[in-house]
């Protein structure tokens, strides 16, 4: 939102660059899923997944010319999700590590 | 404002300003979203935890899926992304004409998604891969690619495969079940445009649908390396 009230128009070029990144993101992630890269291939298909999902919440939807408190509101779900997945999955990845008591 | 009713049309009575009205709506629609994110996580959260615990079974699973269904639906479903971004920018110069049409394109590139997902779903219940009693699948530890034999292999390997396309049904499922809805506004909306209802100061609906939309294709974003892309090298 501009100072004067009227919402921020991006021009055409904007968005066609969007959907040029997009794609070639969209090839990367397929192409570097051939690689052998052992843990790490998840992390990449994540990382560029991110990098899409973030381009699309800040161009396609308006989030880079948002009031701050839509930026607070997008943040909010993402980091909400990320507390869910970070808490759950390190109980269930840790689980086994130490033996378990013998039951009395 | 003495008789309360001295504001446009378009600007409800609540509301102080049409800048005001713009934000709350868009406020609201991300809050919607931020929901929207706890339910899909909901799903993302189990499919990380059984992939993590079951990882074996699912790179064999994941290999039945098809990556060039996977990919060109997702070309697909960012180019009605693009469309729908245009179709926002149409309503914010006002211009109705190319609202209806790039709806339109958005609509039909939604159609094509469904198409392909049905093509894929359609296999898979030849295949016997649907979940349920149905469900029959024959592990050939021979053939894998991935490093899993019969002497590795967890005892119950095919509940695992099994699981895995429970997961894949389910979050492809719910997609879909967004873009079926996604069409049904964009059809309210494009009648809407017609009886020229949306102007270059109120265009809220084809706005917050466009959210909407893009929200969907972000979930199929994650969704593609995810389960089309476990284990393929």
């Amino acid at each position: 939102m501009s100072e004067n009230g009227q919402p921020h128009i991006a021009p055409l070029k904007t968005y066609i660059n969007v959907f040029v990144a997009l794609m070639v993101l969209t090839v990367l992630t397929v192409w570097v899923a051939f690689y052998d890269l052992g843990a790490f291939n998840i992390v990449v298909a994540v990382t560029i997944a991110s990098i899409k999902a973030y381009v699309v919440v800040l161009y396609f939807m308006h989030v880079r010319y948002s009031a701050q408190i839509i930026w607070l509101t997008a943040a909010a779900g993402f980091i909400w999700f990320v507390m869910m997945l970070a808490l759950t999955l390190a109980d269930y990845a840790t689980r086994g590590w130490l033996p378990f008591p013998e039951p009395w | 404002m003495a008789d309360g009713h001295s504001h446009p049309a378009h600007l409800a009575h609540h509301f102080d300003s049409v800048e005001q009205q713009r934000e709350s709506s868009s406020l609201g629609m991300w809050l919607f979203l931020a929901q929207e994110v706890m339910f899909f996580g909901g799903l993302f959260v189990a499919y990380a935890v059984y992939r993590f615990k079951y990882h074996e079974a699912f790179a064999v699973a994941s290999s039945h899926l098809s990556i060039a269904w996977g990919a060109l639906n997702t070309v697909v479903l960012i180019f009605s992304s693009l469309t729908m971004a245009l179709a926002v920018r149409a309503a914010q110069l006002g211009d109705k004409k190319k609202i209806i049409h790039y709806l339109l394109a958005t609509i039909f590139l939604a159609c094509v998604f469904l198409g392909v997902k049905g093509i894929e779903y359609t296999g898979k219940y030849h295949d016997q891969l649907v979940p349920g009693p149905t469900f029959h699948y024959e592990p050939d530890f021979d053939k894998y690619t991935v490093p899993v034999t019969a002497e590795t292999a967890h005892p119950n390997f095919t509940g695992h495969v099994h699981l895995f396309y429970s997961f894949y049904f389910v979050m492809t499922g719910m997609h879909a079940l967004h873009m079926v809805i996604g069409i049904g506004i964009m059809i309210w909306l494009i009648v809407k445009a017609q009886r020229g209802r949306f102007s270059r100061e109120y265009y809220a609906p084809v706005e917050m649908t466009g959210l909407y939309w893009h929200f969907v294709d972000i979930v199929w974003i994650f969704l593609f390396p995810l389960l089309y892309l476990v284990w393929r090298h």
